[in-house]
C-alpha cells in the first residue's frame, strides 16, 4: 500500500468520535488539518505519540491547526484511552468497515490489521500538503508536522506554490 | 526519507554536561524528572558513563510532559535553579535517585541537603528566568524530533533503541568505531 502523496486532494470521510458524534473531515475545513494515524491505542506512555501531540498542542494551535487521531478502535476503546491519557484531541474510530479510511489514504497494514504510523497535513482547501509514514515502532515525533503547518502558513492562499513532498523535512542530516 | 532525527541544537556552553567537552562521545538526553522511563534509565546512564570514562560526555535537556506529569515542571524548575548555584547535577541525581517522593514540598527540603542558598533558590524560579530556559530546551527538543521520554541523541543523532543498557552501549560503542575509521 502506498500512502497518498502531497498535492492530493484529501479524501473526505465521516468517523465516529464518541457513540453519538459523526466527525467528518469537511466539517473540519478552512482550517490546517494534521490527520495522525496510529496502529493501536494503550501503547507505553511515555513513548507515546498521542501524549506528545497532546503536549505540544500549543505549538499546534498557532498555527491553528486541528489534530485528529485515527485507529481501528473502537469509540469505547478511544474513550476510555482519551481519560486515560488526558488527551484533548479527538480520536475517530476506524472501526466499522474496519481500516477503511486507513486503506483510502494507503496506510493500512494487512499484516497486523491496523494503520500504520502515518501523518498528513492537509490544508485549510483540503489539499494534502505532507505525508509521512514512519518505520515500524519508530515514533515520528512532531518537528515534521510543524515544519510543514510553517509552510503552509508562509504560502497561504498561494495554490500555485509546488508540491510540498519535497518539504525541507529534516534534511539538515 | 528522515530515517533518523538529529539534533537542531548542538551542545554548547549553555548545557549541563558532565565529562569531558572533548570527549569522543557525546549523548544527550531529553528528559522529564517525572518520567518513570527516565528514571529507569537514570542508572543505566550511571553505569555507561561509569564505563566510558573520558570517553562519554553527557547532557541533560529538560523536556517536561506536563500534561501527563504534573510534577515535571516543578522538578524541572528545581534542578535549573539548583543549577545557578552550581548544583545541578546534585539535584538532577537526587530527584531521580527519589522518584517516587517526588512532590513540589520536598523540594525545598532537597535544596537544603545540597546546601542551597533557600532564599535565592526560591527567587530564582520565582523571576522566570529559569521556565524561558526550560521552553528552549523543549523546543530544541521538538525541532530534533524528539518522541519522547527518554529521548537520546548519540554525538547528535536520534538513538532510536531500548533505553537500555546494552543496547545503548553498542550504538555508543558502534559510533565509537565509525569515528575511528
Amino acid at each position: 500500500m502506498v500512502a497518498l502523496k502531497a498535492g492530493t486532494p484529501a479524501p473526505d470521510f465521516a468517523l465516529r468520535s464518541t457513540p453519538d458524534q459523526l466527525v467528518s473531515l469537511s466539517d473540519l475545513r478552512g482550517r490546517p488539518i494534521v490527520l495522525v494515524f496510529y496502529p493501536a491505542d494503550w501503547s507505553p506512555v511515555c513513548s507515546d505519540q498521542l501524549a506528545l501531540y497532546n503536549e505540544l498542542l500549543p505549538e499546534f494551535y498557532e498555527f491553528n491547526a486541528q489534530i485528529v487521531g485515527i485507529s481501528v478502535d473502537g469509540i469505547w476503546s478511544h474513550l476510555a484511552f482519551s481519560k486515560d491519557r488526558k488527551l484533548h484531541t479527538p480520536l475517530l474510530a476506524d472501526f466499522e468497515p474496519k481500516g477503511a479510511v486507513a486503506r483510502l489514504y494507503g496506510v493500512y497494514d494487512e499484516k497486523t490489521g491496523e494503520a500504520e504510523r502515518a501523518l498528513f497535513v492537509i490544508d485549510a482547501e483540503g489539499l494534502i500538503r505532507w505525508s509521512y509514514v514512519s518505520p515500524v515502532g519508530i515514533n515520528p515525533g512532531a518537528d515534521g508536522i510543524l515544519k510543514a503547518l510553517a509552510l503552509i502558513a508562509q504560502h497561504k492562499g498561494d495554490t500555485t506554490i509546488p508540491e510540498l513532498s519535497r518539504l525541507p523535512v529534516k534534511e539538515d542530516q | 526519507m528522515n530515517e533518523s532525527a538529529t539534533l537542531a541544537t548542538p551542545v554548547s556552553a549553555r548545557d549541563h554536561t558532565e565529562g569531558r567537552a572533548d570527549a569522543p562521545l557525546t549523548l544527550v538526553e531529553y528528559g522529564d524528572y517525572q518520567c518513570p522511563y527516565c528514571g529507569a534509565v537514570y542508572p543505566v546512564v550511571k553505569r555507561l558513563q561509569k564505563a566510558s570514562g573520558k570517553k562519554l560526555r553527557f547532557v541533560f535537556r529538560n523536556f517536561p510532559l506536563t500534561q501527563a506529569h504534573p510534577y515535571a515542571m516543578v522538578a524541572a524548575e528545581a534542578a535549573e535553579a539548583a543549577g545557578l548555584q552550581g548544583k545541578f547535577w546534585g539535584m538532577h541525581d537526587l530527584i531521580y535517585e527519589n522518584q517516587a517522593d517526588l512532590a513540589p514540598d520536598v523540594l525545598p527540603a532537597w535544596a537544603e541537603t545540597l546546601e542551597l542558598d533557600l532564599q535565592e533558590f526560591a527567587l530564582a524560579i520565582k523571576k522566570g528566568e529559569i521556565i524561558k530556559r526550560i521552553k528552549e530546551d523543549r523546543m530544541s527538543g521538538i525541532q530534533s524530533g524528539v518522541n519522547g521520554t527518554p529521548c537520546f541523541f548519540i554525538n547528535g543523532a536520534r538513538y532510536d533503541g531500548r533505553a537500555d543498557y546494552e543496547p545503548l552501549r553498542a550504538a555508543l560503542e558502534q559510533q565509537l568505531n565509525t569515528k575511528v575509521l
